[in-house]
């Protein structure tokens, strides 16, 4: 049922939406946790900096991304100078784009679940004698596990559902940038509607099987 | 206050009546030379003409799910010729109102000689063309890369645009060091603007016709009619040469 070409664009997409996932947890699990916590006046700056993807089309992401990713532009000066060459058209520069798009949707969740956590359980585990690092590995992370759950499934999936960014910035390469949403862009460009009809069909079973596996263990999203 | 918004409806109406309006599709290469010669039409004949640009794969989905265009100017013969054949279209409207010509295009000056000898030297990265598989443009260059016997060495580095437009932002932006894209992209003032461009000889590709055609939906739109005579008019054929077409 899947051509080379279909069975390759899936798994670029699931390689893509793994890596970045990975590296928005790296990412995302420390600002969640400042952003939680702190009582600093860079708050209100850094939370709408973080939720920007949320709002901003597409579109506009991508356009600041190829230029200044360009030879010509700030990020791509400086990738030219450390020898990595430039990253549009390529799978790094995808990484990179993503990580930007689905920030908002890593923070968020990991962020709330701190918050709802409370300072309690922290407070109880240092009388215990619990240092700082073993307070959040041993305390907060194992609380606040519905929240990563959270963060990991949505970064995934929007990650796996990115178009607008990877079109202006991926330059459609087989096996490199041409991700299962390009590829359906393509054959509905190209009138091949049956196997449109395939990857929409998979993406939509996928989307929805992921959400609804996301609510079925998140006992505090169903219930409350 | 109830006569009054009947009298306005109703001189809303007859304004309609009047001045018809046609809305158009346009493939993206035709932006430029369209728009000269939609700002002429509305002065000369007082109709309307409003234009949406895009690739046209995209416009031929639109069209058969119901999109609201009278007029359609495609970037190949083949869609519209698709479009007749499945009665979308007001039978013995097609014409060919545009031959495109195909230009390697660096914005970079000095970058691109006139001979178009850097395909051959490959001393590039990434080659920008528009995806073979949907836009009339990529295929020409596909098929003057084959007959230069460049193809082979020159695919793995190929960047695709989603239609000639997104090509060339690849290029103006110097992502891609050049790109195949439609001369009336990069021509000012009757010669190409900035940068270093090859014209293309038309000998080593398939002519770029492109055809326009009255969509179903505008049968008996008098400024659909309309536009498509202006279209065929020595005013425009002026602009349209003016922009690097063949007619």
């Amino acid at each position: 049922m899947l051509s080379d070409a279909n069975l390759a664009a899936i798994l670029l997409t699931l390689k893509l939406a793994t890596l970045v996932t990975v590296i928005l947890l790296l990412v995302g699990t420390p600002i969640a946790w400042w952003l939680a916590r702190t009582r600093s006046w860079w708050k209100g700056p850094i939370s709408a900096v973080v939720a920007l993807p949320i709002v901003l089309p597409p579109s506009v992401l991508g356009f600041y991304l190829l230029v200044a990713m360009g030879p010509n532009g700030p990020v791509g000066r400086l990738t030219q100078a450390l020898g990595l060459g430039t990253l549009p058209f390529t799978f790094a520069g995808l990484v990179v784009a993503s990580v930007f798009y689905s920030l908002p949707f890593v923070v968020q969740p990991i962020q709330n679940a701190f918050e709802a956590m409370g300072e309690r359980p922290l407070e109880v585990a240092a009388t215990l004698r619990a240092g700082p690092l073993d307070r959040f590995f041993t305390v907060a992370v194992p609380l606040s596990s519905p929240g990563f759950l959270t963060a990991g499934v949505l970064g995934f999936a929007h990650t796996v559902g990115e178009f607008g960014v990877v079109l202006m910035i991926g330059g459609n390469i087989p096996g490199v940038t041409r991700v299962v949403s390009v590829q359906i862009y393509d054959y509905v460009e190209a009138f091949e509607y049956a196997d449109a009809h395939i990857l929409s069909g998979i993406m939509l079973a996928f989307s929805f099987t992921v959400l609804l596996a996301m609510y079925l263990l998140n006992p505090t999203r169903t219930h409350k | 206050m109830k006569h009054l918004l009947a009298f306005f409806f109703f001189s809303l109406a007859a304004n309609l009546a009047q001045a018809d309006e046609v809305q158009v599709a346009v493939a993206a290469n035709f932006t430029a030379p369209m728009k000269a010669i939609a700002a002429d039409f509305e002065k000369d004949t007082g109709h309307k003409a409003r234009l949406a640009f895009g690739s046209t794969g995209k416009f031929y989905a639109q069209i058969r799910n119901g999109a609201p265009f009278q007029v359609f100017l495609a970037a190949d013969d083949t869609t519209p010729a698709r479009l007749e054949k499945e009665g979308m279209t007001v039978p013995g409207s097609r014409f060919t109102y545009a031959v495109g010509t195909l230009v390697l295009w660096s914005a970079k000056p000095g970058f691109v000689d006139a001979r178009g000898e850097v395909l051959k030297k490959g001393d590039f990265a990434h080659l920008a063309l528009a995806n073979p598989k949907v836009a009339p443009y990529g295929a020409a260059a596909v098929e003057v890369m084959e007959k230069l016997g460049v193809l082979e060495s020159l695919e793995p580095r190929f960047v695709l645009g989603e239609n000639i437009a997104q090509t060339q932002q690849f290029v103006v932006t110097g992502n891609a060091e050049l790109g195949f894209v439609a001369l009336s992209q990069v021509m000012k003032n009757g010669k190409v603007g900035e940068g270093s461009a090859w014209v293309v000889p038309a000998k080593l590709h398939t002519p770029i016709r492109q055809d326009a055609v009255i969509l179903a939906s505008g049968r008996g739109n008098a400024a659909a009619e309309a536009l498509m005579e202006y279209l065929k008019s020595a005013k425009a054929a002026a602009i349209i040469k003016s922009y690097g077409y063949g007619l």
